[in-house]
């Protein structure tokens, strides 16, 4: 099997998110970066099929220089190659530009799978794998959280829990599947892995002005969130705190 | 403006998460002609024609001809109601659910048009076009943006804007829809079975009992069990609990796990890392229990217990078994 994974680089974020001044990014001064668990599962999805049906994966990737750090981690988990759509700045692309530059690369060779995140962690838009779907003609299926490949490779069913009714939808390959955290354990890159995906080459490519041509949505800035709550209520310590806790849940109304 | 709401049923009620869209698309709608357009998929029921029509539905319409759960299907439906209300603006939305931001991204994928997924608010701003706000980071950091597009894509968020039933609610007018499908369209379809998961699902639990990096193993987790099968209730962990192995990752609330909504979350050795937050920050009381009263799931909860779960949990299984 050929299939390709999209990963993207985004930020680590640990105990609160910072904004830059002009609020319009995150503040990545002290931050690392990453790509989303998601997208971690994904890369080894496709790295458990080719061990199985033999083939390749190739990663890609939009973003700016440094997700070659984002790249190499994909391939010391096994990843044959990779591949970088280079935007010239950290500017956002947008879910339509971003599918359409995905799309240069997706249609470039027969790939039999094409699989994505549900989501990016940080923007969170829940499309650009429809939209890639759409772009190649082929049939799409998201949210997944488990994967299984007829052993003709003709076909895979993909599922996924919905108000705790399972969902099984069977897809012809090839197909764009987005998955979700939880399909699979990924493993840990093996020292092996980390030597070859250092030296494993990178292929370039400039994506330079896919995003003005799209009518995504025009982000103005970006806030944090009010602070919900005030600092709680103490009830007590230990066993002794149990009445004022009975007391809690009875106004809640939970113990009818 | 005319507004489309695609509806999610609940068995015989209507999805929550479909109310909460409802509840935005009629802000949208407030002062147009034509108020809320619900889309439902298959057969109406009369108790869901009659909640959408108390959340201030005008029209239902109830497209045939599509069995059972086919998202493309789903878009193209919706595609083919778009062009009857003529050239003025309007707006489709959708609970941003699995579901919901499927059928969406594919609706703006067929049409074109930019899709927002888990909007807060909405509202007319300047020449025609929607200001919105919707979740990043999954609520963690919210984005206001510009959407200017001839009909305007979004789904809701589904534990962020509260659902009210309409001030003044009128009948909805139900109308019949068989869209001209293609063969295409249906090639992904779901077929549905038992989770074997059983009981109450985590998602719309209205008790969730969660257990962090304190329940300390596998098998720490039975007094949590015991306490939510009192209070009616579900278990969920955080991501560590998964990581480690001691429960499965479909028990897992986050930001890359289960969103909760519950009237009580009682969180219980979990240290409250910001991406666990992202899925319990719905939960109409938070309450904390935990050695740390320092951790941020202490200092964010509504109501803290400073303890070891193992000896709290035990106690507070008592004092319920004792009330009765």
């Amino acid at each position: 099997m050929e299939i390709l994974v999209c990963v993207k680089r985004v930020p680590t974020v640990g105990g609160v998110i910072t904004l830059t001044a002009d609020q319009r990014a995150v503040d990545t001064k002290t931050s690392g970066f990453t790509i989303s668990p998601h997208e971690e599962c994904a890369v080894e999805e496709a790295v458990r099929l080719v061990e199985r049906f033999g083939g390749a994966v190739t990663v890609v990737s939009l973003g700016p220089a440094a997700a070659e750090e984002q790249l190499r981690a994909c391939l010391a988990l096994g990843a044959t190659a990779a591949v970088l759509l280079e935007t010239a700045d950290e500017a956002e692309t947008g879910p339509i530009a971003t599918a359409a530059a995905l799309h240069t690369v997706a249609a470039s060779r027969p790939f039999d799978l094409v699989l994505l995140g549900n989501e990016a962690s940080d923007t969170g838009d829940y499309q650009v794998g429809i939209r890639l779907a759409h772009l190649l003609g082929r049939p799409a299926a998201t949210g997944i959280k488990a994967i299984s490949v007829s052993d003709d490779g003709a076909s895979l069913a993909a599922s996924r829990i919905y108000r705790g009714v399972l969902e099984t939808f069977t897809l012809p390959l090839p197909c764009v599947v987005t998955v979700k955290e939880g399909i699979n354990l990924p493993r840990y890159p093996s020292l092996p892995g980390r030597l070859r995906a250092k030296r494993a080459p990178v292929t370039r490519t400039p994506a330079d002005g896919m995003a003005a041509a799209a009518g995504d949505v025009l982000m103005t800035r970006l806030r944090v969130p009010d602070a919900p709550k005030q600092q709680a209520t103490v009830l007590g310590h230990g066993p002794d705190a149990v009445p004022a806790l009975v007391s809690v849940l009875a106004e809640t109304g939970v113990l009818s | 403006m005319t507004v489309f709401c695609l509806v999610e049923p609940d068995g015989d009620a209507v999805a929550d998460a479909s109310l909460r869209a409802l509840t935005l698309g009629r802000g949208l709608a407030a002062g147009a002609a034509t108020g809320v357009a619900c889309v439902v998929f298959g057969a109406l029921d009369p108790a869901v024609a009659a909640g959408l029509a108390a959340y201030g539905a005008a029209d239902v319409y109830v497209v045939s001809g599509v069995d059972g759960y086919a998202p493309q299907a789903w878009a193209r439906a919706l595609a083919e109601l778009l062009p009857d209300v003529g050239t003025a603006q309007h707006a489709v939305v959708a609970a941003g659910t699995e579901r919901g931001n499927e059928v969406l991204a594919h609706l703006g994928a067929i049409t074109g048009l930019p899709m927002a997924a888990n909007c807060v608010a909405a509202a007319p701003a300047d020449a025609g076009a929607l200001g919105i706000v919707r979740q990043r980071w999954a609520g963690l950091l919210l984005e206001e943006a510009v959407l200017d597009a001839p009909a305007a894509l979004l789904t809701v968020a589904t534990d962020a804007v509260a659902a009210e039933p309409a001030p003044e609610p009128g009948p909805a007018v139900v109308h019949a829809v068989a869209p001209s499908v293609t063969d295409a369209d249906l090639v992904v379809r779901a077929l549905e079975s038992s989770a074997g998961t059983g009981g109450a699902s985590l998602a719309t639990a209205r008790v969730v009992v969660g257990g962090g990096r304190g329940v300390g193993s596998a098998d720490g987790f039975a007094p949590l069990e015991e306490l939510a099968g009192l209070l009616g209730g579900v278990v969920g962990v955080s991501r560590v609990v998964t990581s480690e192995g001691w429960r499965p990752h479909s028990m897992q609330v986050g930001q890359t796990g289960t969103k909760i909504t519950p009237d009580v979350y009682l969180a219980c050795g979990i240290s409250g890392a910001i991406q666990h937050f992202a899925g319990c920050a719905g939960a109409k009381h938070i309450i904390a229990i935990n050695t740390d009263p320092s951790a941020p799931m202490m200092t964010r909860a509504d109501y803290a217990v400073v303890g070891d779960l193992h000896e709290v949990l035990p106690a507070l299984i008592k004092a319920l078994r004792a009330r009765g």
